[in-house]
């Protein structure tokens, strides 16, 4: 091998570890440019570069460093740019892979990492404890939002936001197999492989970009007589050429839903330095497994000793990947204190690529033989129940102290770096989000799956199978369980390494009687002391210790610091653990972006845009557009120089005086068709529709059982047994599944189909004096005269050719027509109709003019005029209700005595006594506007227009008892002035209803 | 995210298909006009929303459309079946709901464990 011509870092150990000395990159932290090789983590990167001091802490703003190697990392979080636009806090170094031109930055410092002012607080600690904003910021009140909250929130805190615009895209994938499997490490592995040897569909999928889990950080262990990864390469690539399987690295199962759905996030182009742009940034999975097999593994526990948390210090296990995987060394002079078995290993491994140990501290006296005598072999010291109780250096550890566990007399190693191990915690998170249940097993001081609620099953580690050999087999049962057929065979393992040994709770000089600081969660800054102190102030749910101290709360969810603030509460408590009892996990199991939640549902995407069959024409002709609903709904036509008020106006009066042309596409219609179809009506609608007469049309009021006001519309009567049905432009959706729902449901016996046609046919109204006069010449088949064709009725022939159900209805209160085409044909036909109006004075109106219009008739809008508490009666529309039916859909409930006593609030018409204000809708109503406050509200303002045919601005508002008060004087009090109004009928045009008859 | 059996499509299908309908069996009275105040306030506004089993109402919305019912345990979120309107309540087994069940309480994990009570008995 050449010599690599670019240095990656003082701390490489060559010929270690899985990367290429020729394929480097070069990245920046806090401005400083440093090489790394193609495939380090930022952690590995900066180790190698011997940077252990990373971040500054939540609270204390104490230095910290990386502590472990993935994702349960508390320490090292960093903000991550590729571009100015393309910027993520709090990322966690250890689980970043460093890509070419990478700009990492450390957070919560100022002005630098070196020299931080927020460390004053550090020194201040006796005076914040626990709870301590709980108890300080309580007075005075108003210091709140002015004072206590800006400032506790820039001490506090993680990374900044972006403050761009996230230009990258993101996918989703909805995806169904037989078998899931959670983790590729040795046990995963092994599940994949034998389930997907039966052929059915499998996905497994880890959160590292390559699979293998603790196989590849481990230096002895032989699969089949491979090393860990060359065994696990082996299995990726059997298993990457099956079709039947899906292998996923970089996705991070984050969360377990009902009937076995686990949402994944593959992070797609996070490594990469120049992403092709097409793909997405992450793509979210969301899997539909018939069985679920986790093999999430554990996760290695620190030790809660005095100042356990300063640079230098960190996971033995951590070293071990650093080591094995990328080729670095933590530093040259690494202590390591343990109470586990597997922290020897990496001593071991350390020794034999040329470090330092000056010892191995364990807390525990009896240790195996094997150990020891491997331990003597490399001539390292040992030292058996010992604790660390003392630990010096500023921005890294530099010496610590040790003593015997039971004794005094203490010893001074110098040291750069300090490994630590308190065994392993099974990864039961997606197991517990599938609401399985845990038991405590106190020979291991893990919590373990127990009572399962989904069809999934725990192998390996996250099992408390710590041992290789059982945990395959383990593997491979669940495998057979899951899809059938014969037993696999398992791997032969040899050199597996002893998980043994635990600590759980705090050790020596971390004891109650202590004032030191021995840190429980890093991330939250919570100590031992902060869960002793929350206990003796009467905290005794787990639930509680956990809020009130914040432990196990930040972003890595206690991944670490749960187990030891468990027992360390459980001890205050003098409980024993199992009752104290557990917190809940939840998803997101790691942090998840917004922009994998959200998917391609942004921008355009967010929601469905409608457009009518005749939008384009209304954008040429200069249309501004309103939304209703999904629908982009022509609002009004401004003219060069006309503002909105300008145009409405001006689209009243042509409308008025000649004739308008308003796009009507978005009413909703349904076809109501069978024999039984006069009968549904008539239960469906407060109106008596067996007296409607084939090609009449009537306005139509549906009601709730409760008999308030749902819908309402014009009904035309086709064929007996044929009725084509307009609801509001909203309701269609609802109104369906209301029809839908008697008819399936309360009256299946009847011979009645419904058929959503609200998006088969344009509906183009002509209204106004010259409407018939303007479409008569495209008309065949159709005597448009008022003896043959009087208002409110329908007939079916052809304009301009196309078939077309003419309705001679009116909503503006002229003569007008509302002229239903095949929705295809709308543009044609309306393109038809203007072509010869133009030069009769027709103008295009929009909704606004459509609105003003319609209030100057008194003519309600559900949803505006009414709002799910008015009763037909209320909205003077009571006449649409049959007397003498026996039934229909809300007859009961409008007998209700609170519906038809006395203090309803009706509908009435508003006149300012200046009639040149416009009220504002939604304007409260009151009586007397010098009545002391709380001030009676009688009422309030649901439509407001300004009325250019009347010369006055007009209202509809809903007062208590207002149909009995017409004349009165009433007050709308605004925050400058009180306007006066006088109750009126709410049509206050062509009362008569003369102009309808053209 | 539920997985849901439609009886008439008589296939398994997300919850995204379906729309909730509320309370089964709730029979519109023939009578209506001439209900009492008390038995409309039955029919209508008064539901059991229990902790347990529970039957209700789907709509295969995005699917075939159709109205069906469902026997489901509130607390675990399985379901013991599902069938089409109109048939009769089943009448459920033993077997069927301890199937369902959510695991027992005693085991710690999820949820919180209120001590207070046993201390002050102490």
């Amino acid at each position: 091998m050449s010599a690599p011509s670019v240095n990656t870092g003082a701390n490489r150990v060559a010929g270690k570890g899985r990367l290429s000395p020729a394929k480097t990159v070069s990245f920046t932290f806090d401005g400083k440019s440093y090489n790394a090789m193609e495939g380090d983590t930022l952690a590995s990167a900066l180790l190698a570069n011997g940077i252990h001091l990373v971040g500054r802490s939540f609270k204390y703003h104490r230095p910290r460093g990386i502590l472990g190697a993935g994702p349960e990392e508390p320490n090292a979080l960093m903000g991550i740019s590729r571009d100015k636009a393309r910027f993520q806090p709090n990322v966690r170094a250890t689980c970043q892979e460093v890509f070419d031109g990478m700009d990492a930055k450390s957070q919560n410092r100022f002005p630098s990492l070196e020299f931080d002012v927020g460390a004053v607080n550090d020194g201040l600690g006796r005076f914040f404890p626990a709870g301590f904003y709980y108890k300080t910021f309580m007075w005075p009140q108003s210091a709140w939002d002015k004072l206590y909250e800006p400032i506790i929130r820039r001490a506090a805190g993680l990374g900044d936001s972006p403050t761009e615009a996230d230009p990258d895209h993101y996918a989703n994938r909805f995806a169904h197999c037989e078998v899931l499997v959670v983790g590729g490490g040795a046990a995963g592995l092994t599940a994949a492989k034998a389930a997907a040897a039966s052929g059915k569909r499998v996905i497994i999928a880890d959160e590292n970009p390559i699979m293998g889990g603790s196989l590849l950080s481990d230096s002895v262990v032989k699969l089949n007589g491979k090393t860990g990864s060359d065994w696990a390469a082996s299995i990726v690539s059997e298993l990457e050429a099956m079709d039947n399987v899906t292998v996923l690295p970089r996705t991070t199962a984050f969360g377990y839903y009902n009937h076995n759905m686990v949402t994944l996030a593959e992070r797609v182009t996070e490594h990469m330095a120049n992403p092709d742009p097409e793909l997405p940034r992450e793509r979210m999975w969301q899997v539909r497994a018939e069985k679920v097999i986790l093999a999430t593994g554990a996760i290695e526990r620190h030790l809660v000793f005095p100042d356990n948390d300063r640079p230098g210090i960190m996971m033995a296990s951590a070293a071990g990947t650093f080591l094995n995987q990328y080729g670095v060394t933590p530093g040259a002079n690494v202590a390591v204190y343990t109470s586990c078995d597997s922290a020897w290993q990496v001593a071991f491994d350390l020794k034999e690529a040329g470090v330092n140990i000056p010892a191995i501290i364990d807390q525990r006296d009896a240790i195996d033989d094997a150990l020891l005598a491997r331990a003597a072999e490399l001539g390292i010291t040992v030292k058996k129940a010992h604790a660390v109780t003392k630990t010096r250096g500023r921005l890294r550890v530099k010496e610590i102290t040790i003593e015997p566990v039971n004794g005094v007399s203490s010893e001074a190693i110098p040291v750069d770096c300090l490994l630590m191990s308190g065994g392993w915690t099974p990864s039961v998170h997606l197991f517990s989000q599938s609401r399985g249940r845990v038991k405590f097993d106190e020979d291991s001081g893990t919590f373990l799956p127990d009572i399962y609620t989904e069809d999934c099953v725990s192998v390996g580690c996250c099992n408390g199978t710590m041992d290789m050999e059982a945990a395959l087999a383990e593997a491979l049962t669940a495998a057979k369980e899951a899809v059938g057929g014969r037993a696999r065979k398992a791997p032969k393992v040899e050199n597996a390494s002893s998980m043994n040994g635990f600590k759980i709770g705090s050790s020596k000089g971390a004891g109650p009687e202590d004032f030191t600081k021995a840190f429980v969660d890093f991330q939250n800054d919570v100590t031992a002391k902060d869960i002793r102190l929350a206990v003796r102030e009467g905290f005794q749910s787990i639930e509680h210790v956990k809020r009130y101290t914040t432990n196990g709360m930040a972003s890595d969810q206690g991944k670490m610091s749960n187990m030891h603030g468990l027992a360390i509460a459980a001890e205050m408590l003098d409980k024993p653990i199992p009752e104290v009892g557990l917190t809940t996990f939840r998803s997101p199991y790691t942090p998840v972006t917004f922009g994998t939640l959200v998917e391609h549902n942004k921008g355009e995407l967010f929601d469905v845009t409608r457009r009518t069959p005749m939008y384009d024409w209304a954008a040429k002709h200069g249309a501004a557009f309103e939304d209703v609903g999904n629908w982009k709904r022509a609002w009004y036509f401004p003219k060069a120089g006309e503002d909105m008020h300008a145009a409405v106006n001006r689209e009243c009066v042509a409308t008025r005086k000649a004739a308008g042309i308003f796009d009507a596409s978005t009413l909703g219609k349904i076809e109501v068709v069978g024999p039984d179809a006069v009968k549904f009506m008539n239960m469906m609608y407060t109106n008596p529709w067996d007296k409607l007469a084939v090609g009449r049309c009537r306005y139509g009021i549906m009601c709730r059982e409760d008999g308030f006001v749902y819908d309402d519309g014009v009904v035309a009567r086709m064929a007996e047994d044929r009725f084509h049905v307009t609801t509001t432009t909203g309701g269609a959706p609802r109104v369906l599944n209301m029809m839908e729902d008697y008819l399936q449901t309360e009256f299946p016996e009847w011979k009645v189909w419904l058929t959503s046609t609200s998006e088969q046919w344009a509906v183009i109204a002509v209204q106004g004096p010259k409407a018939r006069e303007i479409i008569e010449p495209l008309v065949e088949g159709i005597d448009l005269s008022n003896e043959a064709m009087p208002h409110m009725s329908v007939r079916e022939g052809k304009i301009f050719g196309i078939p077309t159900r003419l309705m001679k209805v009116s909503f503006t209160g002229e003569a007008g027509f509302e002229i239903n085409v095949p929705a295809d044909f709308g543009q044609s036909v309306w393109e038809a109709i203007w072509e010869r109006g133009e030069p009769m004075g027709l103008t295009p109106y929009g909704t606004e003019a459509m609105h003003v219009m319609r209030a100057e008739k008194g003519f309600i809008i559900v949803g505006q005029d009414t709002d799910g508490t008015v009763t037909p009666q209320d909205a003077a529309v009571g006449w649409a209700i049959g007397k003498k039916k026996a039934d229909f859909v809300g007859i009961k409930g409008l007998q209700r005595p609170d519906l038809i006593g006395k203090g309803r609030k009706e509908l009435v018409g508003l006149k300012t006594i200046d009639p040149k204000i416009v009220l504002e809708e939604g304007a409260q109503i009151v009586d007397n506007p010098n009545h002391p406050i709380p001030m009676p509200m009688i009422g309030h303002v649901t439509s407001s227009y300004w009325s250019e045919v009347l010369g006055h601005s007009i209202a509809m508002a809903l007062v208590v008892d207002g149909h009995s008060r017409m004349g009165e004087t009433l007050h709308v009090p605004m925050p400058d002035s009180v306007i006066k109004v006088e109750i009126c009928s709410p049509i206050f045009y062509d009362p008569k209803g003369e102009r309808t008859n053209g | 995210m539920l997985k849901i059996h439609c009886p008439y499509c008589e296939e398994d299908r997300p919850e995204l298909e379906f729309h909730g309908a509320g309370e089964a069996h709730i029979a519109r009275p023939t009578n209506m006009a001439e209900l009492s105040n008390e038995d409309f306030e039955k029919f209508f506004f008064i539901r059991d929303n229990d902790k347990g089993i529970v039957f209700e109402r789907w709509r295969h919305l995005h699917g075939c459309g159709r109205f069906f019912n469902a026997a489901r345990h509130s607390v675990s979120d399985k379901f013991i079946k599902t069938y089409k309107a109109g048939e009769k309540k089943p009448k459920l087994t033993k077997k069927e709901i301890e199937a369902v069940l959510p695991p027992a309480k005693s085991t710690p994990a999820n949820e919180a464990v209120w001590t207070i009570e046993k201390e002050g008995k102490k």
